[in-house]
């Protein structure tokens, strides 16, 4: 085998602070190679330094790349226009931002095969639709003359890969090209570029945050850690025997589980009976109502005390609205919420108050759910006002908040501070601590830990479930993500546009699915090699 | 000698007292200290801070009005007596030119009058001579008191600026001035100071050398335009300022519930301001100012002086221009409010049960604020220009007030004269351009400043 790709000892950087430090591998043809990391580990950095378009701060310090002999630094910038596109092609995160909104796919597609092959006007249209036939996109001939936005996400990733195999590229990069999808839309468009590779006999560079997925497609994986490579290894031995420290616990976060609680159920805290929320659909002057979109549809479903449940479902599947009718923000609730045996739909405002104190909720994007223009200690400190929680006093509600800022481990000295001076992950302990701040016995967590790096996410689960072991809270905890759910999970509930399809322990769902729905969902999660029950030490 | 206070009066100094609050409250808040370090860290956002400050400080000159007693011989019993006419501070300053006037027309420095007049002299032969002017002094050298009014607003600048760092930086006097000699201080102060040096020396120059000469010539009934200049800045400077203050709650309010409360208030907003944006403003304003004159007319004695009747009609310009151009601000707030009602911290907001008044008051307008400050200053420019489009249509200040509008108006019959009367287009324009160009360079830094999508 004849390698396509050779980095050696490539370092950037910006001003004195290094970026990329003596970063080496090389891929050969027809293997994916995948480039591991957490966010701001510099694999995109590494992706963007092979096709020369670094922006013009940062510095190629040493290091060069060759791409089948041809040294890429030394070309010029006119050879390095055909390299890319040609010889090497990308696929991004985001389809929807890559795709020009205002023309048909197939003629960005045609666009390309026009400006790096010269073929004739039918015989690029033939190209293009057996391009479309190849990423498998239903009725080709159609979908031609479509425009991005009337494909759904899946769709316009394969576009993506069409514009990108395009021109027969010997390099396909692909930067975190499904982490943007559903599981299941996932599980197809890595099914699609695994058998493209192999058909094509193509190498991939694939770029990525998530362990399993890497598990499920790669030949070869390297690791990366602030701008170096700390491993590289055959995915086979590097999911077995993982070498370097960070590795392993890289591995150890992705697979921890929570040891499954079998102790039997004490009294539930809430109970969700015959749940409807559906949102009228209104049109004209006069804003008649022409129909319903049932984002919730009878939906029941309890949590005891204490204790953990899962919702989880593709996006669109009403697990959120869910969440936010329970926090009684929806006036188009229907059905019952009981909280300890008390309705709260339908309620007033008044008699509702009691009620927040004992259901908080805690967001998915740690970036929009605090207020940049306030201080920590006046974000947590809201919630204690509005609803007469905690100590009355100033000076005794700051020796509480520091209190609570040390319980979800930030520091005192990080009250007077404002949001925008935090991490993310930091960030989403502050959106705890606002929730913990008045005391509650149910927090809706939406999506907690989607924004977050694999190593972050594992402390925050951490975190959350230590919270329930020291103050017996419950947790509603919806996500899209199946890999987490046996680390803080008791009891899971499947949606599926508007409805639970299953529901039950977490042990008996996850091991034995019954509803196709879920038998299609856990099949489509990307899963970690070797995943035995033996291997569940938490650490 | 009495105070008077004009309605106009009572705004700009009301509105000095908000900024001082204002001032007060960021010096408070470590966040907003901080931003605004960074605007005043470019050294053009210092210079042209300082001419806007200049240019405030003769507005609040011309905001003090005061009624002097009439002399005693002329009072007849014990009771005072006050002259019919108010003065403000500006006007004292300005005693000399006010009282100075000559016949017609003429040039800036000029001795003789512009236009030449037929004379009979003594053998009785009639000539075409330019008559000498009655307030100008020949007898000094011109280049000899430049420079002494140079240096006296060298001096004066000087001292002025050596207690400002003695006052900055009290305890290490001596390094602060090297440091700002250098231009090694924190914020650039040497360019304010420079700019402040160099305004000063300008007004000396052109205030002492008033006392001999019409600086920026006369108009026609022979009216000094140096002074023209100065009391126009007035006029400018308050339709910018309290035509956004009036504009802005209407604004803030009508937007933001738009935004936030949707439904029916919604519909009812927007529409109002379509229909209030699709109507020509000029048409609007046209039709508000005449009704208001003939109301004005028809009630004489509403009015002790010709100044209280024409401040309210300046009031009442500045209210018709605020009713007009609130359209705009209110769009963009309810966009963007409509994007940060979505936002999760609200939602976190509303299940901790805060009410709809709290949330707006602390989580929805302070994320407003940079738009509304972007658009305030923005606007501001955009106003006294829209002054002096509207009184050369005819339908601005009153006639009798000074500014620049009716400069600009007046010179429209002097431009067509041969040969042409430009000081008094001149004057105005290089006034308001100042003052504009000061503005729009200021609020240029503030935008990007404050726009969270640039960092700086």
């Amino acid at each position: 085998m004849s390698s396509i790709l050779t980095i050696k000892d490539l370092s950037l950087s910006v001003g004195s602070e290094i970026l990329l430090d003596r970063v080496s591998f090389d891929i050969q043809h027809g293997e994916i190679f995948a480039l591991v990391g957490e966010s701001g580990s510099g694999k995109s950095l590494t992706s963007l330094a092979i096709m020369r378009l670094l922006p013009e701060v940062i510095v190629v310090r040493s290091g060069e790349i060759h791409l089948k002999e041809r040294a890429l630094f030394n070309l010029p910038e006119s050879q390095m226009q055909k390299v890319r596109g040609k010889s090497i092609a990308m696929i991004f995160q985001e389809p929807m931002s890559a795709l020009n909104p205002v023309m048909t796919v197939g003629s960005q597609v045609a666009e390309v095969i026009k400006l790096h092959l010269g073929l004739k006007k039918e015989q690029i249209k033939e190209k293009v639709l057996s391009l479309f036939r190849e990423v498998a996109l239903k009725d080709p001939e159609e979908r031609y003359h479509w425009y991005p936005h009337q494909l759904s996400g899946g769709q316009k990733q394969r576009v993506m890969i069409a514009i990108a195999l395009a021109c027969e590229p010997d390099l396909l990069i692909a930067d975190e090209p499904t982490t943007a999808l559903d599981v299941t839309i996932q599980a197809q468009v890595l099914g699609l570029l695994k058998k493209i590779c192999k058909q094509r006999d193509l190498s991939i560079l694939f770029i990525t945050h998530d362990m399993a997925v890497v598990s499920e497609m790669a030949d070869r994986v390297a690791v990366m850690k602030k701008g170096e490579i700390v491993e590289q290894a055959a995915c086979k031995d590097f999911f077995t025997h993982p070498r370097h420290a960070y590795s392993q616990r890289l591995l150890a976060d992705a697979r921890s589980t929570k040891a499954y609680n079998k102790e039997k159920v004490s009294d539930p805290l809430i109970e969700v009976e015959a749940l409807k929320v559906h949102f009228p659909i209104k049109k004209g002057f006069f804003q008649r109502t022409t129909g319903y979109v049932k984002a919730v549809d009878d939906v029941t479903f309890s949590i005891a005390k204490g204790k953990t449940l899962a919702l989880v479902g593709e996006s669109g599947s009403g697990k959120s609205t869910i969440g936010k009718a329970i926090l009684s923000l929806l006036d188009e609730t229907e059905g019952q919420v009981r909280f300890e045996k008390q309705n709260l739909v339908g309620l007033d405002k008044k008699a509702l108050s009691p009620y927040r104190r004992k259901i908080q909720v805690v967001f998915q994007d740690p970036f929009s759910a605090l207020n940049p223009r306030m201080t920590i200690a006046d974000i947590i400190r809201e919630g204690m006002i509005s609803l007469d929680a905690g100590p009355k006093s100033r000076r005794e509600q700051d020796q509480y908040i520091e209190a609570l800022l040390l319980k979800v481990d930030l520091e005192a000295a990080h009250m007077h501070r404002y949001p925008h001076e935090f991490s993310g992950g930091q960030r989403q302990r502050i959106g705890i601590a606002r929730a913990l701040a008045v005391e509650p016995e149910l927090i809706i967590c939406d999506e907690p830990t989607s924004a977050l790096d694999v190593s972050v996410r594992t402390q925050v689960l951490d975190l959350l479930t230590r919270l329930q072991k020291e103050s017996g809270v419950s947790y509603l905890f919806i996500t899209h993500d199946l890999s987490i759910i046996p680390m803080i999970a008791d009891e899971v509930a499947v949606m599926k546009e508007g409805k639970i399809v299953e529901q039950g322990l977490v042990e008996d769902v996850m091991e034995d699915p019954q509803h196709p729905y879920t038998q299609k969902l856990l099949a489509s999660a990307p899963k970690l090699m070797h995943k035995e029950r033996e291997d569940d030490n938490t650490i | 000698m009495k105070l008077v206070l004009l309605w106009t009066d009572m705004l700009v100094w009301s509105l000095m007292i908000v900024l001082l609050l204002w001032s007060w409250v960021i010096s408070r808040s470590p966040q907003m200290k901080k931003q605004w370090h960074t605007i005043f860290r470019s050294s053009i956002a210092m210079a042209s801070s300082t001419v806007l400050l200049f240019y405030l400080l003769f507005t609040l000159l011309d905001s003090v009005h005061l009624r002097l007693a009439l002399p005693l011989e002329v009072q007849k019993s014990q009771e005072v007596v006050y002259e019919s006419e108010m003065v403000s501070l500006l006007d004292l300053i300005f005693e000399h030119n006010i009282q100075n006037t000559e016949r017609t027309y003429s040039a800036p420095f000029a001795t003789v009058e512009y236009a030449s007049s037929i004379m009979v002299d003594e053998i009785g032969m009639t000539k075409q001579v330019h008559l000498p002017l009655k307030h100008v002094s020949t007898k000094d050298n011109f280049v000899k008191e430049s420079l002494f009014a140079f240096g006296v607003g060298l001096i004066l600048s000087l001292s002025l600026v050596v207690l400002h760092i003695w006052w900055r930086e009290r305890s290490r006097f001596m390094l602060a001035c090297k440091e700002t000699w250098q231009g090694e201080s924190d914020l650039p102060w040497r360019t304010a100071y420079v700019t402040f040096i160099f305004l000063v020396m300008a007004f000396t120059w052109l205030y002492m050398l008033s006392y001999s000469y019409h600086v920026l010539g006369t108009d026609k009934v022979g009216g000094d335009v140096l002074y023209q200049s100065f009391k126009s800045i007035r006029t400018g400077v308050l339709i910018g300022i309290l035509t956004t203050l009036i504009m802005l709650p209407v604004a803030v309010i009508l937007g933001v519930s738009a935004g936030l409360f949707g439904g029916w208030v919604d519909d009812v907003i927007q529409y109002l301001y379509t229909t209030l944006s699709s109507i020509p403003g000029v048409l609007l304003i046209a039709a508000g100012v005449l009704s208001m004159q003939v109301m004005m007319d028809n009630n004489p004695t509403w009015f002790e002086t010709t100044l209280e009747r024409s401040d309210l009609r300046l009031l009442f310009l500045i209210l018709i221009l605020g009713i007009t151009s609130w359209t705009g601000l209110c769009r963009l707030l309810r966009a963007e409010t409509l994007k940060i009602s979505q936002m999760e911290f609200v939602t976190a907001a509303k299940a901790f049960g805060v009410s709809k008044f709290t949330i707006i008051r602390r989580h929805i307008v302070p994320n407003l604020m940079h738009i509304i400050l972007i658009s305030v200053v923005l606007d501001f420019s955009g106003l006294v220009l829209a002054e002096a489009v509207l009184s050369y249509v005819g339908v601005g200040v009153d006639p009798t007030m000074h500014s620049w509008g009716n400069m600009i108006n007046q010179a429209r019959l002097e431009m067509a004269r041969d040969p042409m009367v430009w000081w008094s287009l001149f004057s105005a324009f290089v006034f308001m351009f100042i003052l504009v160009l000061a503005a729009n360079l200021f609020s240029d830094r503030i935008q990007t400043v404050l726009d969270p999508r640039n960092k700086v």
